[in-house]
């Protein structure tokens, strides 16, 4: 049964940036079910920004992958999220179109960078979105807003249409207020796609099952250590012994590269970013340069105006990087470091069937209160280890803290999207 | 260490510009991230070696693509059926 469903939300929270006032829908698995889309997915004849103004007014030609797989199965493509610039940011505080408000508590950040889809869902303007998760963008803002996010394993989601930050470690992933509509909106985007070049014949036909007896659950001190708010460690201890009560047992362990995990990734996320984002200059899409000025200096004020700060510091930070002299020093030891983070996973995950620990090391930040790049940065030291050995991780609320929301994560071996998704279930079942 | 004269550098080289009233703590935030960075040092080796890594190649064959007009619809000057850029020379 094909229609359309009107959509004319009170964003109270600055959630979309563009909504999609009727939005047409088809038949199958997710027929009429409204999808919110992050503004860095491509979609044919509806503006795509990337929440940059470098990008204001473009319309994709073309949809990404996932966007054709959702209408394939009837999905409502009902509008466009917010996210930090490009989804540079921890808080969707970095938008070039202003901040998203964190429903739970509107004078906190939803997490980011992907905080318009996690408010669209905690708002109950819709019940499922995508995201995408580059160092934790998916994990963060469900954590922060009280809802599911999934980072499947690195290949599985298609990335074609995903407009690229850093491509070795991002994923397009499904949000959602519970465990199973997160399923099955990966059940829809997972799958081989030959217009992606590290897509996996992986797809996933998967029902949550909510067994875990006789599981076994790594508990890395890491992410229990300094640096962890005492009282979101306590929540998440708790929420790990309702799964020991369902039959599942804990084995303590170590990421000892975590030490280095955070620099690794921010070396690799804005040595990739500063390749790509060469190509917004204003010429094929965008403002448009001054046509008497010298090349240099025609995309110099085009690309100062309209990219935001944090932006314009993480290209220079990865053109540094990769500058001669510097290589070895940054890039190359990143990529060594990079290595070790996976086979300590691969060591422990020859122990455990799973690790879990808290998603992110506090509760939802303040507006403004992170006015520091590094300290923002410092924020994402939990969920990156997945992003840079490529492997499943979700976050499940687990109770609050403050009274704002606390996430659980749990991150499985590669291509296990399936396991964590099912922890993540017998969890949530337990609870309600 | 990088100077406010490296990072006005750098800015040009990544054509992102940077305004002298944000040079100062530009240069200053960039230094506290480089320092962070410095942890790398402690990691022993030298070039990664890729695992389970192989190459998918298609065969370059002529493949339908996007209408002309879809292609340029989105830049902002156009002549003849091209995108209009700045001189290189």
């Amino acid at each position: 049964m094909s229609g359309e469903i009107s959509f004319s939300p009170n964003d109270k929270y600055n959630a979309f940036l563009t909504t999609c006032k009727k939005a047409p829908h088809g038949s199958g698995k997710l027929a009429g079910v409204a999808v919110a889309i992050k503004d860095n997915i491509s979609t044919k004849d509806i503006e795509t920004t990337c929440a940059s103004k470098i990008l204001k007014g473009y319309v994709p030609p073309y949809n990404a992958h996932v966007i054709d797989l959702l209408k394939a199965e009837g999905a409502a493509i009902v509008g466009k999220t917010n996210m930090d610039e490009f989804g540079m940011g921890t808080t969707t505080e970095n938008s070039g179109f202003g901040p998203t408000l964190n429903p739970c508590d509107t004078t906190r950040v939803p997490g980011g960078s992907s905080g318009g889809s996690a408010a669209a869902i905690a708002g109950g303007m819709v019940t499922m979105a995508l995201g995408s998760d580059t160092g934790g963008s998916i994990r963060c803002p469900a954590a922060f807003c009280g809802i599911v996010g999934l980072k499947p394993s690195y290949g599985r989601v298609s990335r074609y249409g995903l407009i690229a930050y850093s491509n070795s470690l991002e994923q397009i992933g499904p949000m959602g207020k519970t465990v199973a509509d997160v399923s099955k909106l990966m059940g829809v985007i997972a799958g081989y796609d030959r217009h992606d070049s590290t897509s996996r014949d992986k797809p996933y036909n998967h029902t949550p099952n909510a067994e875990i007896k006789g599981l076994k659950i790594g508990i890395p001190q890491e992410f229990f250590g300094e640096g962890v708010n005492p009282q979101v460690a306590d929540v998440v201890r708790k929420a790990i012994g309702r799964l020991e009560e369902l039959g599942a047992t804990t084995v303590p362990c170590s990421i000892p590269s975590m030490e280095y995990a955070l620099a690794a990734y921010y070396v690799t996320c804005t040595c990739e970013a500063s390749s790509n984002l060469a190509r917004f200059d204003g010429v094929r899409y965008g403002p448009a340069p001054d046509w008497r000025k010298s090349w240099h200096d025609a995309y110099q004020e085009v690309r100062s105006e309209a990219f935001g700060t944090e932006v314009r510091r993480r290209i220079m930070l990865g053109t540094f990087a990769l500058s001669s002299g510097y290589y070895g020093r940054y890039y190359s030891k990143a990529q060594v470091a990079r290595e070790n983070v996976r086979a300590d996973f691969n060591r422990i995950f020859a122990d455990v069937d799973v690790i879990a620990g808290p998603t992110m090391p506090t509760v939802a930040f303040k507006l403004k209160e992170k006015s520091d790049p590094l300290s923002m940065y410092l924020a994402d030291i939990l969920t990156v280890p997945a992003n840079l050995a490529g492997i499943p991780s979700i976050s499940v609320p687990c109770g609050t803290s403050e009274g704002m929301p606390v996430g659980l994560q749990i991150m499985g071996r590669m291509f296990e999207d399936e396991r964590v998704v099912d922890v993540a279930y017998a969890y949530e079942q337990e609870v309600n | 260490m990088v100077s406010e004269k490296d990072v006005q550098h750098i800015a040009e080289l990544a054509d992102v510009g940077i305004s002298p009233d944000q040079l100062g703590t530009f240069t200053h935030q960039f230094n506290a991230i480089l320092e962070y960075f410095d942890i790398l040092d402690r990691v022993e080796g030298q070039g990664a070696v890729a695992h389970d890594l192989i190459n998918i190649l298609r065969e370059d064959e002529v493949e339908p693509s996007l209408p002309h007009d879809d292609v340029l619809r989105n830049a902002p000057a156009k002549e003849d059926g091209f995108i209009k850029a700045p001189r290189v020379m």
